[in-house]
């Protein structure tokens, strides 16, 4: 059973498995690995966002092109979240973690129910040139579908990076990160930082939405699988680690995928779990934590 | 006095139960009574951890759907009694549940959650790939006939959930007005405060971890029956958990109470809405009532009623009640 070529091809896949993986965490990164926010809706929206992608491509807009339209919408809609999470548990300063967690529960709910309203419980999938298709590389067989949210993911991962490293603002969202305080001395508005932070966090979604919908078929309750897979990827990434964010996707992506080859699919969601867990146990500030 | 009160009302509520399931014609009274009686026990039973010691567990699914799958086992591999099998059930949750609280030696806050979550999931899987007990396709399960005096096996099981009821409220009184419960919300102020002053916050968190999911695995056991049928994607549904969760956050978690009455008011609103309109809304019900009373009423059903009816001096134990 056992063949290098085997293992090889379970390698290659989970690497651009892991590579979309981090693209649908990295907002999780910014808004719970930085700000602190128990977004456990984060999967919610991003299956919004994969039946936005849907919508619009009902009118024939290229998947890609239609998660790059909504992004704005899904900006103002996290500016708006922020806000509401903001007024109801920061500024009162209440404990934010029990309730927190159960608000975002049942906003994912919420959001769970609407899209079902909205567009019934099958799943769905949109049609592009590029999926369906494959490409032969030396031995291996890939498809095409992986190559266009690998590439995209990267990119996604890259800008991020680079404007929270490079940027004024994307510099002050770290700093507000570190100590809310100190950037107020400095004369810049934390909340105003954070809730500019939640928004790009949010808006990310928007394009990591339309890479979920070509990378497989969704359904209204998918957010329920991701929940554990971003959160893993985040936590093990080390909180608000952005190029961690992208080794740590890679890493569940590659032990995904070998496990599926080797063992069968159903054992392959216990693997995010377990790898979670592990990590909690064993380093629970991540691999690259602050 | 208040003692003898508790337990006339809960000798008066196993009562009532009973002669329901005598004199009542309709069988449905008992399919949605049972449901709401199970979510009872499960807010009450998490509420022991999750709302004393304040660690939120999100693996109630994992303990309920373990304890389903422990009654399959034993009702396939030995055919055991039910009352066994929720006995088993219950023992098995302690020892998981004791496992959990291990975890909070090194997780607090939403790590804790988190990890619950990704061990409801590893347990799933592992019930998926386990043949004997069906697999990932579920099992069918024959229902034994039942035991004298009851004549039909609904009414049975009513009866059942009706004491387990009692029996996890009257626990988690008594681990609320004890060493216990003052230990545990020392724990939930302030953990390393708590530590420091002596409380054995190990020992208290792995006691009430324990108790909970005692509480939350036994509850399984039955369901199996009543559901003639078991798979582990709605064994394990998620919604026990934010259904747990949010019952006890309505009602109030710093009184016994407040999961009962959160239980009692959601699950009776979620059994009107699944037979009136679809079970779809049920699941929205559960998000939009969980939002809005974290928002707006943030210390549940007991802080409203502290605020709006109490007066002010007669609070002098809990300094938790509105300003």
């Amino acid at each position: 059973m056992f063949s290098f070529e085997l293992l090889l091809d379970a390698v290659v896949l989970g690497l651009l498995l892991g590579c979309f993986y981090a693209a649908v965490s990295i907002g999780l990164s910014v808004s719970f690995g930085l700000l602190d926010v128990p977004h456990v809706a984060h999967p919610a929206f991003l299956v919004l966002a994969s039946y936005g992608t849907y919508f619009l491509s009902e009118y024939g807009i290229d998947p890609i092109i239609a998660g790059l339209l909504l992004t704005p919408v899904f900006f103002v809609l996290g500016l708006g979240m922020y806000r509401l999470y903001y007024e109801t548990f920061e500024k009162r300063g209440s404990d934010a973690g029990v309730r927190g967690i159960a608000f975002f529960f049942g906003i994912a709910f919420i959001i769970e129910v609407a899209i079902i309203l909205l567009f019934g419980v099958d799943q769905r999938s949109v049609q592009a040139p590029y999926i369906g298709k494959s490409i032969d590389i030396l031995s291996l067989r890939i498809p095409l579908r992986l190559v266009v949210a690998f590439i995209v993911a990267l990119l996604l991962t890259l800008i991020l990076t680079l404007y929270l490293s490079r940027t004024f603002t994307g510099r002050t969202i770290r700093a507000v990160a570190q100590d809310a305080d100190a950037l107020r001395l400095m004369g810049a508005n934390p909340i105003a930082t954070k809730q500019w932070a939640f928004g790009i966090a949010t808006g990310v979604l928007g394009i990591a939405g339309a890479l979920l919908i070509i990378v497989q078929p969704v359904e209204p309750t998918l957010d329920r699988a991701y929940i554990g897979r971003t959160f893993c990827v985040v936590v093990m990434a080390g909180l608000g680690s952005m190029s961690g964010t992208l080794l740590a996707g890679l890493i569940l992506g590659v032990a995904e995928s070998i496990v599926l080859t080797l063992y069968g699919a159903s054992w392959a969601p216990a693997i995010s779990f377990a790898m979670l867990l592990a990590v909690l146990a064993v380093r629970p500030q991540g691999l690259f934590g602050r | 006095m208040r003692g003898n009160g508790f337990w006339l009302a809960a000798a008066a509520f196993i009562s009532a139960a009973y002669g329901l399931t005598v004199f009542a014609t309709n069988d449905y009274v008992f399919f949605a009574g049972y449901i709401i009686l199970q979510f009872m026990v499960l807010a009450t039973a998490w509420n022991i951890l999750g709302g004393y010691a304040g660690y939120v567990n999100f693996g109630t699914n994992a303990f309920f759907g373990l304890g389903v799958y422990t009654a399959v086992f034993m009702a396939k591999a030995f055919g055991a009694p039910l009352l066994l099998q929720i006995l088993v059930a219950g023992l098995v949750g302690a020892v998981l549940g004791f496992a959990v609280g291990l975890l909070t030696l090194r997780m607090h806050g939403i790590f804790f959650s988190i990890a619950t979550i990704a061990m409801s999931i590893i347990i799933e899987t592992f019930i998926i790939n386990w043949k004997f007990v069906g697999g990932a396709s579920g099992v069918q399960l024959l229902r034994p006939p039942p035991t004298a005096p009851f004549d039909s096996y609904i009414r049975m099981l009513f009866v059942i959930a009706a004491v387990m009821v009692v029996l996890a409220v009257a626990v988690a009184r008594y681990v609320q007005n004890s060493w216990i419960g003052r230990g545990l919300r020392a724990v939930r102020d302030d953990e390393i405060a708590a530590e420091c002053t002596g409380v054995p916050t190990l020992q208290l968190k792995l006691l009430a971890c324990s108790i909970s999911g005692f509480f939350l695995c036994a509850m399984g056991a039955p369901a199996a029956m009543y559901l003639q049928y078991a798979d582990p994607a709605s064994a394990f549904n998620l919604n026990y958990s934010v259904s747990a969760l949010a019952m006890s956050l309505i009602g109030g978690t710093a009184h016994w109470i407040g999961p009962l009455l959160g239980a009692l008011l959601l699950a009776s609103t979620q059994q009107l809405l699944t037979v009136t309109i679809s079970s779809e809304v049920n699941v929205l019900v559960l998000g939009l009532m969980l939002v809005l009373f974290v928002v707006g009423a943030p210390d549940g059903l007991i802080g409203l009623y502290r605020r709006f009816f109490k007066p002010k001096s007669s609070d002098p134990s809990g300094g938790s009640s509105a300003p």
